[in-house]
């Protein structure tokens, strides 16, 4: 089972980068970002079935980082969105040059 | 002596005499230098009359002192120093001499040397298993050597406070000429090959000062680059010797070279290559082909230099080399042969060019070349002792010619001077008829021709017959006559080196008697206006002349052969020399007692071929056939051709130098260093980083979903890398 | 310990198709609050194979904590910022653009599972106990970890201010 588990979290992971690529408004973005972190979780639970609680109590601080990142982030995408009225990626460019 | 004792300890006997002083020598031309280079810089700070080191654009001619300005209203513009330089410079000089004598005298008195007086004074290249030591070695070639040049040096210094009396750089000129003397005195003392090199490049770099003297005009800077990047060329040919000697003889100093040498395969490639290198050098430094080009430009210099260092002291360095190396040179036969056939074509060569010059400098320049030719000659074939004595008479007669010829250049100038005419003071065309104004330089210039063309009793004579006598002597027993030279046989070819001989002292008595026909015999053809002008030169400048003259007369004494013992004791000079080249003589032929009636026959033969040529001379040449340079038809034929040298530097220029100067334009300058250097590395470089900033700055968007995508592909490098490891 | 059971396979295999479904979906569709809804769906299978790969307690703080907290922030922020039509904002990229994503997350995919070289043993070592299952996380992470543990609770102390400086509105 443990291939098993590990070929979808490979999966899985894969189509939070193309989610990623693909799309351009930025909370959808940051969703994909959350896929990805929960199919680390999943690959990170498949090898603590073989090598102990390390994987486990891994998972934990996984969530609460993901966590506190979401709070922030989405925080971040408020105040952004206060300015620039939309959350299209393409109007944010300040990183230019 | 035996060569083997030559290898003992310096000998006490001379410890506590005038040779404790002999590293004075050279110091005293070279505080000399100092001095008056300083006069020289002390002068240009307040700028007076315009001395063209001064503030570069002086109006000095292009040929002899005595005149600073075209413009014939200006009075001749005196250095502000003159007066001290008049003093220290020649001073120095004759102190030099003095020394030199009073070390002679010791050396005399101490009778036998076992071994050279090797000085060491430090320690100059101490390089791993390299020690080269800066020291000094008399012995009796030195001797003869240092009491030439500081000899002949000293009535050459006096002569040039006269010559050189107007001209603004005379202080300079002084400058040059004692530090000429000082690096040619290190030549001559020099105990070993390298610092015999620090004479032999110092004495080139003089060279170049001194004929490139009157720079603002381009053709002398011309003429002495010349002299020095030929002169160059000769030296790398010394360099390669000097390494070949280190890499196998561990050795070279000339004390150990001696010893090394014996081990050496006799008449092997090693030992002749070096040879043949060091020839290489010789040929650069005393003009034989192919490197004779530069002597006829120097004559750009002012004319006591041509006397001092083209014809009595430089340019003998290479016959000097020679001299000192003869035990290298006895050992390969087929170098011998090589410098002595050398010798003998350029000889026979400069010849014939002279009989075609109408610049009575440029008649003596070839001349000069031709009797080192016989210089060589004798060098070749082992007679050391009488290349070195043909070396002696030679700067006896022909610093006298060229001493003359300042007399004369002295007294055309003057004239023009006065009459405000620009006509070429040098050329014959424009003299003639100048017995009646010089007198004194007329008798002298004869004296010195005669003994060039080698008439009995005068020192040419002695010197000459000597040398064809050697020649002669060796085609029978002796290690040349038994090698062979490029397939012939060694004694065939010594005997073309005696033809060739003979013939080139022919054509010298010729040329150097049409010289003396054209200059002072015949009608005058300068002008009317200038004849009242023109006289003999002050005293100063004479005076050394008689000096010349009848060391010219008289020098012939030094090395009296045998059949004419009557007149003094016999072979003073290869007796005196007889411990340094006595050995290297021997082995390349034992001296065998020729009959008298061969010796006899030989002199006749000499004195018979001196007289036609002077007799053909006088009957082919007719000065009154002459018109002044101004209105002379050019030359046609074959004459043509010799008076243009035989186009040797056109042809040089041609095959040699053009090659070279496009090669490095077109493909060193444009193609790497424009192209490949600048083009390609430098600008390249900024070229790639101003690109590379390009695309970094393009992928500086500012747009996340682009950034989000670099990521991704980078990703999925890094993962593939991985994969495919 | 016994090889699983077809009955395990079964619907080990059925949750991990239905979680790979619900993430393709939830890439493709076009309005964020039913991509948010797949998202949450996919969590909760995801929950499921964790349960099943006998890790309970995670299985069910992933419900609590995930599904539960941080999808809901999502979508309150979603509506708080009415991006509920789909009409408003036209998300997906472009056609070609879609493709390349494709086709490089499939080289992805193709080079991960090349890479995924692990040796799986065919007899897994013994689960953990089923009873006091808090016990056995809680253990190593007040003991060996204790140290990441702090820090987290500094980093979410940190997210908390940070979240809330971020969003306040500028009086």
């Amino acid at each position: 089972m443990v291939d098993v588990a590990l070929f979808f979290s490979a999966v899985l992971f894969v189509i939070g980068v193309v989610g990623v690529l693909t799309r351009r408004n930025a909370i959808l973005i940051f969703m994909c970002v959350e896929l990805m972190l929960n199919a680390v979780n999943l690959s990170f639970i498949a090898f603590s079935r073989l090598y102990g609680m390390a994987g486990q109590v891994f998972v934990v601080f996984v969530m609460s980082v993901a966590a506190a990142e979401a709070a922030v982030g989405l925080a971040i995408v408020i105040s952004i969105f206060r300015h620039y009225e939309s959350v299209d990626l393409r109007n944010i460019n300040l990183l230019k040059g | 002596m035996p060569l083997p004792l030559l290898l003992a300890a310096a000998t006490p006997p001379l410890a506590g005499t005038a040779a404790d002083w002999l590293w004075l020598l050279p110091v005293l031309p070279l505080a000399g230098f100092a001095l008056n280079g300083l006069l020289s810089l002390a002068g240009a700070f307040h700028p007076g009359p315009a001395d063209p080191s001064a503030d570069g654009h002086g109006a000095a001619d292009a040929h002899a002192g005595g005149e600073a300005h075209a413009d014939e209203h200006h009075a001749p513009a005196r250095h502000r120093f003159a007066g001290a330089t008049s003093v220290i410079g020649p001073a120095v000089l004759i102190a030099a001499f003095g020394l030199a004598v009073a070390i002679w005298m010791a050396m005399r008195d101490a009778g036998e040397m076992s071994a050279p007086l090797v000085q060491t004074y430090f320690s100059w290249i101490p390089v791993g298993a390299l020690h080269v030591d800066f020291a000094f070695q008399l012995d009796q070639l030195a001797m003869v050597m240092v009491l030439v040049v500081t000899g002949v040096g000293a009535l050459i210094h006096v002569f040039s406070v006269g010559y050189m009396r107007d001209d603004p750089g005379y202080p300079r000129y002084f400058a040059y000429l004692n530090l000429f003397v000082a690096f040619m005195l290190v030549l001559v003392l020099g105990a070993s090959y390298p610092v015999m090199f620090i004479g032999w490049e110092g004495v080139g770099l003089c060279s170049y000062l001194l004929i490139g003297f009157w720079f603002t005009d381009k053709a002398n800077a011309d003429a002495g680059k010349k002299a020095f990047i030929v002169n160059r060329i000769g030296d790398f040919g010394f360099l390669v010797a000097m390494f070949l000697l280190w890499a196998n003889l561990h050795a070279l100093d000339f004390v150990g070279v001696a010893a090394g040498a014996k081990g050496l395969a006799f008449g092997g490639a090693l030992v002749t290559a070096i040879c043949l290198f060091f020839f290489l050098g010789c040929t650069g430094k005393s003009a034989q082909i192919p490197l004779y080009v530069w002597l006829p430009d120097a004559m750009a210099g002012p004319t006591p230099v041509s006397a001092l260092i083209h014809a009595a002291t430089m340019v003998t360095a290479g016959v000097y080399l020679i001299a000192r190396s003869g035990f290298l040179f006895a050992m390969a036969p087929v170098a011998g042969l090589t410098v002595a056939v050398t010798g003998a074509v350029t000889a026979l060569f400069a010849a014939t060019i002279g009989l075609a010059q109408w610049d009575i400098k440029k008649v003596l320049a070839y001349s000069t070349v031709s009797q080192l030719g016989f210089m060589f000659i004798a060098a070749g074939v082992g007679a050391y002792a009488t290349g070195i004595f043909h070396l002696v008479t030679h700067a006896f007669f022909k610093g006298l010619l060229f001493l003359g010829s300042g007399s004369v250049i002295y007294a055309m100038h003057a004239a023009y001077h006065h009459t405000g005419k620009h006509d070429d003071a040098q050329d014959m065309r424009n003299m003639g008829g100048l017995r009646t104004a010089l007198p004194w330089t007329f008798v002298l210039m004869w004296i010195a021709t005669l003994a060039i063309a080698g008439v009995p009793l005068f020192a040419g004579f002695f010197s000459k017959d000597e040398i064809l006598a050697k020649v002669l002597e060796r085609t029978t027993d002796s290690t040349l006559a038994s090698a062979t030279w490029l397939g012939l046989p060694g004694e065939f070819v010594l005997r073309a080196v005696f033809i060739l001989a003979l013939a080139a002292a022919l054509l010298t008595a010729v040329y150097m008697t049409r010289l003396m026909l054209f200059t002072f015999h015949g009608p005058n053809r300068t002008g009317e206006a200038e004849r009242a002008q023109l006289h003999e030169a002050p005293w100063i400048m004479t005076g050394p002349l008689v000096v010349l003259g009848i060391l010219s007369a008289f020098g012939g004494w030094l090395n009296v052969p045998d059949p004419l013992g009557a007149l003094g004791p016999v072979h003073v000079l290869s007796h005196w020399l007889e411990p340094v080249t006595g050995a290297a003589t021997a082995m390349v032929g034992a001296e065998h007692e020729a009959l008298p009636a061969t010796e006899w026959a030989m002199m006749g033969g000499a004195v018979l071929v001196a007289l036609a040529g002077i007799a053909i001379a006088f009957w082919r040449f007719k000065p009154a056939a002459l018109v002044p340079k101004a209105l002379a038809k050019p030359a046609t034929g074959f004459t043509n051709v010799l008076e243009h040298k035989y186009y040797v530097d056109e042809i040089y220029d041609r095959a040699i130098v053009e090659p070279i100067v496009d090669g490095s334009r077109d493909i060193l300058w444009t193609g790497i260093d424009k192209g490949l250097i600048d083009g390609l590395f430098v600008n390249g470089s900024a070229f790639l980083a101003r690109a590379l900033g390009w695309v970094g700055s393009k992928l500086q968007t500012g747009q996340l979903g682009e950034y989000a995508w670099a990521l991704a592909l980078g990703v999925l490098a890094v993962l593939g890398a991985l994969t495919l490891r | 310990m016994n090889p699983p059971g077809l009955f395990f396979q079964f619907h080990f295999y059925l949750f991990g198709l239905l979680a790979v479904g619900g993430s393709l979906l939830f890439v493709t569709r076009k309005s964020p609050v039913a991509a948010a809804l797949w998202l949450v769906n996919v969590m909760f299978c995801i929950s499921a194979l964790f349960v099943m790969l006998d890790a309970p307690f995670i299985g069910a703080i992933q419900v609590l904590v995930y599904a539960g907290a941080i999808m809901v922030v999502f979508l309150f922020v979603v509506m708080l910022l009415n991006l509920g039509h789909p009409s408003e904002v036209a998300d997906l990229r472009g056609r070609g653009t879609r493709i390349t994503a494709g086709f490089v997350g499939l080289a992805m995919l193709a080079e991960v599972l090349v890479l995924m070289r692990v040796r799986i043993p065919a007899i897994l070592p013994p689960a953990p106990p089923e009873t006091n299952i808090t016990s056995t996380i809680a253990a190593p992470l007040f003991r060996e970890y204790l140290l990441p543990f702090e820090l987290t609770s500094v980093l979410l102390l940190a997210a908390i201010v940070g979240a809330v400086v971020l969003a306040k509105r500028r009086v």
